[in-house]
């Protein structure tokens, strides 16, 4: 397996304040891996840093290239999607319109109907409603929505911040399941960072946890699940 | 009646120009969250630049194109040289760097061109329009003109890809990003589009108010009225703000006894600030749907 992102002695910083002290780790391609860590543990941060929103020190290599000094938006044409907390819906715009800026860096036009199409099968819901301003949405369709948007890059890598945040139990699950089948048919590969541990060491493959901004802890989903301090921490039991 | 008429087809004519310079105003208001005050100016600076072309015989729609695409041009200088390192400064940076752009366009247009009052021509003549008193050949050109350029500005934004992308940075630049938009550009286009909105109605009130370098100080004035009443957040609001504003301004002149030319400007003001205090969204700034 060829690693496709290598994250090494990661530092970011908020002004003053270190977030991230040296943090490393790697993404194999066509792996889902989950990072883990409870509030403040630096893992909104580790992928604000990834798309270069935060000011951070450390080498962190995309298929080979150097990410550091590239500015957001030419992170995301390299095919890094990032879905952020909070969902980043515009709005005051249509669904359909949402869907248009997800390809917004794509030239090939007939492949993004195409697509707009796919993400319509994948998620029916948005069909029905693509005319409506996407503010309009629950909080589960702007979450189904701002998958799909990522989506609609046709990105190699997809890091979503927290994406049952807020949600339902019933729709987190049919949006992990609509994860777990876009990384296996698609061959997208996946960093997921959660809260509910549970639901994502099911769902992954690899797993990261996190403490105060270093990694304390790498494996296999399944031993990470297993671990007695992991059960004890993030999965209560 | 046909006074009446006659007015609010005048106010309709003068109300495109604001409407443009409304528009010009909002578009960089969206961008940057600032209200362009050099706006005028710059629109003054591009119609001195197509006198200054017709001076040496570029007939009046080539001067009109060529003063287009340098308005456009010099837009983006100026966001570029000026505004984009002030990206971040504090809301009075901002404001002083506006107000020394309105100082620095005023005095060298004056530099360049002097103080004194010249004559503009008009492409339309000013002739009664299909042979009806009530409106001129000019003034339904500048109706014309502008209802022109509004199309062209709504399939724009509606239909074309830059088009989505500018809406999409002006309304969450972090988003936007996050999809690849290069929202600082987005910016910079955003400035070259106002600025060539601005020259168009520079250059289509020039014939009416004469070109001199504080041509447009009313006119802006009048435009942020416009701006104010339909909602800075809504462009479609700032067009319609405008031909409100003309219309208005011309009954008040015409019915309310007293109030002449002389005070027209200050019923501008006392319409923003009514506006302001009553409504601060404007009548189409509505607020955002937003559910959590």
């Amino acid at each position: 397996m060829t690693t496709m992102l290598n994250v090494k002695d990661l530092r970011a910083y908020y002004g003053q304040v270190q977030a991230l002290h040296g943090l490393s780790f790697a993404l194999n391609e066509g792996s889902l891996t989950t990072l883990l860590g409870a509030n403040g543990a630096g893992k909104t941060t580790t992928l604000r840093a990834i798309c270069n929103m935060v000011r951070s020190t450390g080498a962190i290599e995309f298929e080979g290239k150097p990410l550091s000094g590239k500015s957001t938006e030419n992170v995301v044409r390299l095919g890094i999607a990032h879905v952020p907390q909070g969902r980043g819906t515009f709005t005051t715009m249509t669904v359909e319109e949402n869907l248009q800026l997800g390809a917004i860096t794509r030239t090939d036009k007939k492949n993004i109907v195409a697509d707009i199409e796919r993400m319509y099968e994948h998620f029916p819901v948005l069909k029905e409603r693509h005319t409506q301003q996407a503010g309009t949405l629950s909080g589960g369709e702007q979450q189904m929505l701002a998958v799909a948007r990522a989506l609609m890059l046709r990105p190699r890598l997809m890091l979503l911040d927290e994406p049952s945040f807020g949600l339902a139990p019933l729709i987190v699950r049919e949006l992990f399941k609509i994860l777990g089948k876009i990384n296996r048919e698609d061959k997208v590969t996946i960093l997921v960072v959660e809260q509910n541990a549970q639901l994502a060491l099911e769902l992954a493959d690899q797993a990261y946890v996190i403490e105060t901004g270093r990694i304390v802890m790498s494996g296999s989903a399944k031993d990470i699940a297993n671990n007695e301090d992991v059960r004890k921490s993030y999965l209560g039991y | 009646m046909e006074l009446f008429t006659n007015q609010v087809l005048a106010g309709i004519a003068t109300g495109a120009i604001y409407a443009c310079m409304a528009l010009a105003v909002v578009m960089i208001y969206q961008a940057i969250d600032h209200l362009n005050f050099a706006q005028g100016e710059m629109a003054m600076f591009s119609t001195f630049m197509s006198w200054q072309m017709m001076q040496w015989g570029v007939p009046y729609w080539g001067a009109f194109i060529l003063t287009l695409a340098l308005s456009f041009a010099g837009g983006i200088i100026i966001e570029r040289l000026l505004f984009k390192p002030l990206a971040k400064a504090p809301v009075l940076t901002n404001v002083a760097g506006f107000i020394a752009l309105y100082a620095i366009v005023n005095s060298v247009a004056g530099l360049i061109w002097d103080f004194t009052i010249k004559q503009y021509p008009t492409p339309f003549g000013s002739s009664p329009f299909l042979g009806s008193q009530l409106i001129s050949t000019h003034q339904a050109g500048m109706i014309g003109i502008t209802l022109l350029m509004l199309i062209l500005l709504f399939v724009f934004f509606r239909f074309t890809r830059v088009g989505l992308a500018m809406r999409a940075a002006a309304s969450l630049p972090e988003s936007a990003r996050l999809v690849g938009i290069n929202t600082s550009w987005m910016i910079a286009l955003g400035w070259g589009m106002a600025a060539a909105i601005g020259s168009v109605a520079g250059m289509m009130i020039a014939p009416v108010v004469f070109l001199e370098p504080n041509m447009m100080l009313g006119v802006l004035i009048y435009g942020f009225a416009a701006a104010v009443l339909g909602g800075l957040t809504s462009p479609f609001g700032a067009v319609m703000g405008g031909f409100l504003v003309g219309i208005f301004e011309n009954l008040v002149g015409t019915y309310i006894p007293g109030v002449g030319n002389e005070l027209k400007l200050p019923i501008a003001l006392a319409l923003i600030i009514t506006v302001l205090v009553v409504k601060p969204a404007g009548l189409f700034g509505r607020p955002i749907v937003k559910r959590v």
